[in-house]
């Protein structure tokens, strides 16, 4: 369970994040829609302990991130290319998040097997540094990545930005079976309403750091959003 | 629309991240370019005077004489320190600029650099007092004008150099070879070089030579980089077939191993740590400024531990100063998984300690010297790898300035990491062994010196844990402050 504790962020007196209280339940997955500058990355930031709050706390599985380091062994994120060794080939770059992990070349080969169809032969055996790569294949580099070490949290900024559709679709599915079990718990966040709502059990609304909206996803969750955004 | 480029330019300097320690840079480099514009002016009237009243010559035909050297030497530190002319060009490529008007601009950038300027400072002296001397007025103003002429050659001629990569050593072979041969006395290239310079003095067309090259070479660079301005082709960052590699042997080395594998990849396979490693191999020779007795004021006792330093530290100093801003394009990544900070700095420790072991190795070349300036610099390596590997580490992690792996150019001086904490923990990593040196050295003789400096180097090992978790806890509570610092670019 992840909980957060009257945590908010101030720049020079500009509140870029506001939540009293919110908790999210372990082996759930967590959709986090809102307009540029809402603050979805800063609260995943925050969750990484890359970003001091000004006040308050976040607790993940009873760990408060910025003061044990606990959670780095159960947590797993994708936020941006600053997650990426630009200079290592793909493989190269999953043995090394592997070995971190504690997983050895095996743990770590099987597991890019299972990725084979996401990759599309446009990943492994690529003769390339990660950083000669395209957006979107640096993308699916680090979200599988993500994946390594059986983290029992996983963090995805934006993971369907940047995709093709092929790759979305795919990623939908991937993000589906990671949620069926009891023991992972997935963030995301989104621009796009249709892919939150379908990959999402539960879709929080930020508007200029605070949270808005909070839906168990139904059948009009998407209605509910669309008219939210269209005001 | 000059004005446009002028203020992007003046924002972007003033608005970097870097600004406090950027400035400071800049203020002590701007002191360097002034004393050396200093030294030159004065150089311009004393080599007259020297020249005529002790070795006899004429001035104006001996400076010909050597003129082609000090172009060459001019080219040299241009390809290493000149920045080429690039504003943030991808942003401007859309708007509605002319693309020449963009390259005109970079171009007029150049032309006023220092590397142009401070030749004046030289000759303009100089053409003074061969004025005085009853050189006639003309003549000396197109001699003038032809190495005007020349010198912006070798501006635009390092433009095109720049943007091929082996030609600079193409051409700096051959140059060491001419030198070689004139210094052993086989063929003497100055005595052609020297008449074509003379002759810009004595007749008046030729000053068209100068002028007609410059203009072919300002046209083809120029031409090049209007050409160049596609996202595929001058924009572009190279990228060539690599392949994957295991380095599985480093495993011996336990947990450290994961980071040793990733830090012998990135110096492998990025320009700005390769330079790095380039640059402390010149280190190795360093100390022969020292040992040789070259140059007198360095016969002291104590500069052969200053040298000895150098010359096994090379490594650890110009590699060790920027850990952890190696690792600052993915410092988040770095920040968020599951990493022990101590086998993290360990295994940068190591890199610095092999490579003491190397450079102590390769300087037995000093036992021409003799013994005693080896023993110097073993009792050096001992002390750069148990006191200043630490201290250096220590340093690092007070710098906040991102690396960009990729870039070359920055590697000497423009953006240092300079802050007075850092300036501050430079002292032990020379003066103390100097000092110890210099205690051992003037109380009981050399050997004690040695002995000094020796035990503490080994001493130093002691608290190699204590200096490890000090600085862990400067990566903990400077972390936030560095992700953010690591953020901004350039």
């Amino acid at each position: 369970m992840i909980t957060i504790h009257s945590l908010t962020k101030t720049y020079t007196g500009n509140t870029v994040l506001n939540i009293e209280n919110l908790e999210i339940q372990k082996g759930n997955s967590f959709g986090l829609v809102g307009n540029n500058g809402a603050g979805k990355t800063t609260l995943f930031s925050t969750l990484l302990d890359l970003i001091q709050p000004t006040t308050g706390y976040i607790e993940s599985m009873g760990i408060k991130v910025n003061e044990s380091e606990d959670w780095k062994a159960i947590t797993s994120a994708f936020i941006d290319e600053t997650f990426l060794i630009g200079y290592l080939t793909a493989e190269e770059y999953f043995y090394f998040i592997g070995e971190l992990r504690g997983q050895n070349k095996a743990d770590v080969d099987t597991l890019l097997a299972e990725f084979e169809d996401f990759f599309h032969g446009e990943i492994l055996g690529q003769k390339k540094y990660l950083r000669d790569l395209s957006k979107g294949n640096q993308k699916k580099v680090g979200i599988i990545a993500a994946l390594i070490g059986n983290p029992e949290v996983i963090i995805l900024d934006e993971p369907f930005a940047n995709l093709d559709p092929t790759t979305q679709i795919r990623l939908k599915k991937i993000i589906k079976e990671l949620s069926v079990n009891p023991e992972v718990t997935v963030l995301v966040s989104s621009h796009d309403l249709m892919h939150v709502t379908e990959v999402c059990e539960r879709i929080v609304v930020l508007d200029k750091g605070e949270v808005v909206k909070d839906l168990a996803t139904s059948e009009a969750t998407l209605k509910e959003l669309e008219e939210h955004f269209n005001k | 629309m000059i004005k446009h480029f002028i203020t992007l330019q003046w924002k972007s300097f003033w608005r970097s991240a870097s600004l406090t320690s950027g400035l400071f840079m800049k203020l002590f480099m701007g002191f360097w370019a002034l004393w050396l514009a200093f030294v030159s002016a004065i150089g311009g009237v004393a080599v007259f005077k020297l020249l005529k009243d002790e070795l006899n010559l004429d001035p104006l035909e001996t400076v010909n004489r050597f003129l082609i050297y000090w172009l060459v030497f001019d080219l040299i530190f241009r390809y290493a320190l000149q920045k080429m002319p690039i504003i943030n060009i991808k942003p401007l490529l859309l708007l509605p600029f002319k693309k020449k008007k963009i390259v005109s601009f970079a171009f007029g950038k150049t032309a006023l650099s220092f590397f142009n300027v401070i030749h004046a400072f030289f000759f303009i002296p100089f053409s003074v007092v061969l004025i005085q001397n009853d050189y006639p007025v003309i003549h000396v103003l197109l001699w003038n004008v032809g190495l005007i002429a020349i010198i912006y050659s070798t501006n635009f001629l390092n433009i095109i150099l720049n943007k091929k990569d082996n030609l600079i050593f193409i051409i700096g072979g051959v140059l060491a070879i001419f030198a070689g041969l004139h210094y052993f006395g086989y063929f003497d290239v100055t005595l052609y070089t020297g008449p074509f310079f003379q002759a810009l003095y004595e007749v008046p067309m030729f000053i068209l030579i100068p002028i007609a090259i410059l203009i072919v070479l300002l046209v083809i660079s120029f031409r090049s980089f209007v050409r160049d301005l596609y996202l595929d082709a001058g924009l572009v960052t190279k990228s060539k077939e690599i392949k994957t590699e295991n380095l599985d042997w480093l495993d011996r080395f336990g947990k450290t191993a994961t980071f040793l594998k990733n830090d012998i990849k990135l110096i492998k396979r990025n320009k700005r740590a390769r330079s790095t490693v380039l640059v402390s191999f010149l280190f190795l020779f360093y100390g022969l400024l020292f040992f040789t007795g070259a140059i007198e004021s360095y016969d002291k006792p104590i500069w052969k531990m200053f040298a000895a330093i150098f010359v096994t530290g090379g490594f650890l100093l110009s590699f060790g100063q920027f850990v952890p801003s190696w690792d600052s394009s993915y410092y988040p990544l770095m920040m968020s998984q599951n990493i022990r900070y101590k086998e993290y700095l360990s295994s940068k420790w190591w890199l610095m300690v092999i490579a003491t072991l190397i450079a102590t190795v390769l300087a037995s070349g000093y036992l021409y010297f003799g013994w005693d300036v080896y023993l110097a610099i073993i009792v050096a390596a001992i002390y750069n790898i148990g006191v200043n590997s630490h201290v250096v580490l220590w340093a690092g992690a007070y710098v906040k300035t991102p690396i960009d792996l990729t870039s070359n150019k920055k590697a000497f001086g423009d953006k240092q990491a300079f802050n007075t904490k850092t300036l501050l923990l430079s002292l032990p990593k020379m003066a103390l062994p100097m000092g110890l040196y210099a205690i051992g050295h003037y109380t009981y003789g050399p050997y004690a010196g040695y002995a000094l400096v020796t035990i503490v180097g080994f001493a130093g090992f002691a608290f190699k844990d204590a200096v490890f978790s000090k600085i862990e806890s400067i990566y903990r509570t400077e972390k936030y402050k560095t992700i953010a610092a690591y953020k901004q670019k350039n």
